[in-house]
């Protein structure tokens, strides 16, 4: 299992410059200019300087070189030094100070490092979007389960029922629905989501959870319906299989029968699914935090896409894409570790 | 309706009327139709029919081991130390499953827990029934192992099943059957999945078991050399009835069901080769979409006659221990 974990490892790193050249040439590709939001009155030679000073005159190799650099190479190292001073992870450790001066990766829209803004605006994202993620799987796991033990019971029937909306409308849409209906005509929670809300004592909890509701809600819905279809199907598959027969016929209770065998069998491939759907997070957030106005990673990637700010869109890009690669090593691994059966090595 | 040849203090196990229903989107099927036997302490019964027959649903029946639904136990007892199984709430039918009475399924492969290992499995029935824990546990575990033949016992507790063969799969079965010292053990064709030689392996060691243990056992197979060789007593099943009772000698040398005269021309004649060609007999297995109305043999019974299409036989003494379901055994038969 361990060298299986490190072969994957090691293969992953070429995967992930592939898909690093992959994207860079396609924003290579795609028409636009950085300097399209640059005021129609600077001078045309202006501009051209302005470019150069973005690196812009470069060939294309060097500049993929340099990006490669900056994001494999100095950005690790600004992270190590902001674990070991400012985190509460590793903050006890002695400071590293690895960092130099060297040149970051830089968004042309903001002036500043990317992975500066991007560390700013992912606790957002992790607290709308990963809720929603946790809040789903963590509602779906019993409804799957109960589903299944209770087929084509009432409480299977409506499970069904909600999955197939949750399944069927996107939350672009349901998104804009629930506005209308609870902030617009109810007006219990807030339509846009104030990130700038600082949760100090009880009141400003109970703010900070009324807008969070509705995000969070709205993904969830989604997550739900998958993650418990699937809860069911593979409980389902598991109760008619023979051992546990086996295990009535040892006099184990119902509940031993079903929560340790049944679904110790189910969780394994159930595992997996929520493992790779952990990317798909910071998918569903592009849109979600679009409809709420979290001012989060997703937000982060359509403003720099509209402002043509490459060197953004690439890191995010490359982060999402990392995710998928990340979490792919992980469902595996965790396959492995779930089922007897699997030998990687 | 039985034999009544045995005294009833002189029987573990009395199943009287057992009826058992399957509703399905298909219509029902009356899987097993008045089914009447008992046990006695340390026999070995023995049970024959072709697939279909309704053997395992019977068994299944007896320990609420069907889910219901789709299952439905419409009439019958069972009788067990006293109490009626039938009637006995699931919460106290656990105290006797795996405790009292051991079962071992059909088939080795996928009747354990793939995820758990086979020392967990086994040590399961020893917490729940006898009480005992971590160490006791793996000592008892370790020593039903030794028992049933699985050398480097203590080692092998730590395996998952997939690490074991079919035989040794087999083995694990018993001893987890026999974890608790059951009373009974009742086992549901154990060795149809395995080959030839492991499979009269399996039958030296239960056998063996059964001197050792004093246990009584009902032994399900469609193998008719299997039982020549272990059994006291038989139960011929056909169409989810009984159709033929007999002591073992007696099933070979004088059967009366014609069910039963046709089973014996199918085994073939070398001994302990697999003799699972039933269906050489003409004709389809009854359909069993309803309960009988006509003798369930007669759509492809040599001998039949009128009164085989109006009536199902009850079962007919013959001799101590031996009935059979057909009306050739009436004192005046319908036809010469
Ligand atoms: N879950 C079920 N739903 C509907 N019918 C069933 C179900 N289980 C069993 N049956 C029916 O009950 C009848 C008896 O089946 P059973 O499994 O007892 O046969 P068997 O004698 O054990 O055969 P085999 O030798 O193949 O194991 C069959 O006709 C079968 O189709
Ligand atoms: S009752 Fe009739 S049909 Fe049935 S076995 Fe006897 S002779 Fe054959
Ligand atoms: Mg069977």
């Amino acid at each position: 299992m361990l060298t299986f974990t490190i072969r994957r490892l090691l293969t992953a790193v070429p995967t992930l410059l592939f898909i690093s050249l992959v994207i860079f040439l396609l924003l290579e590709l795609a028409p636009g200019d950085p300097m399209a939001q640059v005021p129609l009155t600077v001078p045309p030679e202006v501009k051209q300087r302005m470019r150069e000073a973005l690196g812009l005159g470069e060939p294309v190799p060097v500049r993929f070189y340099k990006w490669l650099v900056q994001m494999f190479w100095i950005e690790p190292k600004v992270f190590i030094d902001w674990m070991t001073r400012d985190s509460w992870l590793l903050g006890w450790l002695p400071d590293t100070a690895l960092y130099s001066g060297e040149q970051r990766v830089i968004s042309w829209q903001t002036r500043s490092p990317v992975m500066d803004i991007i560390v700013q605006r992912l606790p957002q994202t992790l607290w709308v979007v990963g809720m929603a993620y946790v809040i789903g799987v963590l509602i779906a796991l019993p409804i799957g389960i109960i589903s299944a033990y209770r087929q084509y019971s009432v409480f299977d029937q409506v499970g069904t029922f909600v999955s197939m909306i949750g399944f069927s409308i996107p939350p672009f849409f349901s998104g804009v629905v629930v506005i209308v209906i609870f902030s617009v005509q109810l007006g219990w929670f807030p339509s846009i989501y104030d990130t700038t809300h600082r949760v100090v004592d009880w009141e400003t909890f109970k703010v900070q959870i009324s807008q969070m509701v509705m995000p969070v809600m709205v993904l969830a819905l989604q997550t739900t319906a998958q993650i418990s279809r699937f809860m069911r199907a593979s409980m389902l598959d598991n109760l008619g299989q023979d051992y546990v027969r086996t295990a009535r016929a040892k006099g184990m209770r119902e509940r031993t029968v079903v929560l340790i065998h049944v679904l110790r069998n189910s969780m394994i491939p159930v595992v997996t699914v929520i493992a790779l759907g952990v990317p798909s997070i910071f998918g569903g957030a592009i849109i979600t935090e679009q409809i709420f106005k979290v001012n989060g990673i997703g937000q982060l990637f359509i403003t720099a896409l509209k402002a043509n700010d490459l060197p953004m869109v690439l890191t995010v890009a490359f982060i999402f894409a990392f995710l998928i690669v990340l979490f792919n090593l992980i469902a595996d691994v965790l396959y492995g570790v779930l089922d007897p059966r699997i030998r990687y090595d | 309706m039985a034999d009544g040849a045995a005294s009833r203090s002189d029987v573990i196990l009395d199943v009287s009327g057992l009826k058992t229903v399957f509703r399905t989107r298909g219509g029902e099927v009356h899987a097993v139709n008045d089914v009447s036997f008992d046990l006695r302490p340390g026999e070995l019964l023995g049970v024959v029919g072709e697939s279909g027959s309704g053997k395992s649903v019977t068994m299944m029946s007896l320990l609420g081991l069907l889910p219901q639904p789709p299952a439905e136990i419409r009439a019958g007892t069972v009788m067990f130390g006293g109490q009626d199984l039938l009637k006995t709430p699931d919460r106290d039918l656990r105290h006797i499953r795996g405790a009292r009475i051991g079962f071992v399924f059909q088939d080795p492969m996928t009747s354990l827990n793939p995820v758990f290992t086979v020392g967990y499995q086994l040590r399961e029935p020893l917490r729940k029934h006898m009480g005992l824990r971590n160490k006791a546990a793996q000592d008892r575990a370790c020593e039903l192992l030794e028992l049933v033949g699985i050398p480097d016992a203590r080692r092998r507790l730590s395996d998952y099943p997939h690490q074991f063969s079919g035989g040794m799969r087999q083995r694990v079965m018993i001893a987890i059957a026999l974890a608790c010292d059951p009373q009974i053990l009742i086992a549901d064709e154990p060795t149809t999945a395995l080959d030839v030689t492991i499979q009269a392996q399996i039958l030296d060691l239960m056998a063996e078991l059964r001197e050792r243990l004093k246990m009584a056992v009902i032994w399900i197979t469609h193998d008719l050399g299997v039982i020549a060789g272990i059994a006291d007593r038989v139960l011929v099943m056909y169409g989810g009835q009984i159709v033929e009772q007999a002591p073992v000698h007696e099933l070979f040398t004088e059967p009366k069901h014609p069910y039963t005269q046709a089973l014996l021309t199918t085994i073939p004649h070398i001994r302990g080769a697999r003799a699972d060609k039933l269906t050489v007999i003409e004709g389809q297995p009854p359909i069993l979409s309803a309960a009988p109305a006509a003798c369930s043999f007669a759509a492809r019974c040599p001998v039949a006659f009128a009164r085989c299409q109006q009536e199902n036989p009850p079962r007919f003494a013959v001799a101590p221990d031996h009935d059979a379901a057909c009306f050739l055994l009436t004192e005046e038969p319908a036809h010469a």
